[in-house]
């Protein structure tokens, strides 16, 4: 039986990067992802260094998650619309974005789901604080609001960052 | 027909793709091609692969039976697209080398 561990972790959508980085550090260490799910991960003993893991977010997983296992990576975790991959160190580089315009594409994407989840908490809160619904928990989705649109200003911050590049660059 | 200049990813899966070959075979292709510069990541190759098929520029092999590799291949759109581009790409180059053939030697 394989040795496996699970940890809590909890990662801002903006800081996928961050949180990308981490689940190296453990497979570095020895830990390869084996499950994601809202702030869980689950982990199973492998050598150091022998996965190499990448996460994006994705519209249809089916037939990128058939893409992905034609190039040795195996999908091992889904949470909302973040696809978790890993793949063996050993069949070389293993990145999810080689050019500028796909990771400003990527970028809108999250943007864009920010954006939907930001409205929708401001509609409910106001609804919830105008009491047309009875509820007295609308100031949290107003503070909801609050939190997503700093991600979204963060995310935008990152997509100005590769544009500006990306008027000198390809 | 759009005259805008193609990527450096756009234009090497369109060459590679003169051929018919899966994602992984557009990956080593590409490569193998630019002498190692050049490595198309998955979810940048997976992204160009759909927008691509949806121009009309490539388009997807029927698959095998007993494969569930997907096939790719250029098509006479695409075709085009390329050989525009290779107009465009020797015209910069014919210029650079013009203008700085001093530098050059």
């Amino acid at each position: 039986m394989n040795e496996t561990k699970t940890l809590h972790k909890l990662f801002w959508i903006w800081e996928f990067e961050k949180e990308e980085r981490w689940l190296n550090e453990m497979a570095q260490e020895g830990w390869a992802l084996k499950q994601a799910g809202f702030c869980t991960y689950t982990f199973e003993r492998c050598e150091p260094g022998e996965y190499i893991i990448r996460m994006e977010m994705i519209d249809n997983s089916q037939s990128f998650q058939s893409f992905m296992e034609e190039l040795g990576a195996e999908e091992v975790g889904k949470c909302v619309r973040w696809a978790y991959f890993r793949r063996k160190a050993e069949l070389g580089e293993f990145n999810m974005f080689s050019d500028i315009d796909s990771r400003i594409s990527h970028l809108n994407q999250i943007g864009k789901m920010l954006f939907l989840l930001c409205m929708a908490n401001v509609v409910i809160g106001i609804t919830s604080c105008t009491g047309a619904i009875s509820s007295r928990l609308g100031w949290l989705n107003l503070l909801c609001a609050a939190l997503v649109s700093y991600g979204i200003g963060r995310i935008h911050g990152m997509r100005d960052g590769l544009e500006k590049d990306r008027s000198l660059h390809e | 027909m759009e005259n805008l200049p193609l990527t450096e990813s756009t234009y090497y899966i369109l060459l590679s793709l003169y051929q018919p070959r899966h994602g992984y075979g557009i990956m080593q292709e590409t490569e193998a091609l630019s002498g190692g510069r050049v490595r198309l990541a998955a979810g940048t190759l997976y992204g160009a692969l759909n927008s691509l098929c949806e121009k009309g520029w490539i388009q997807l092999l029927p698959v095998e039976s007993g494969s569930r590799k997907k096939e790719y291949q250029l098509t006479k759109t695409g075709l085009e697209v390329l050989k525009q581009e290779l107009v465009r790409l020797e015209e910069l180059a014919a210029n650079g080398r013009a203008i700085l053939k001093e530098e050059l030697t």
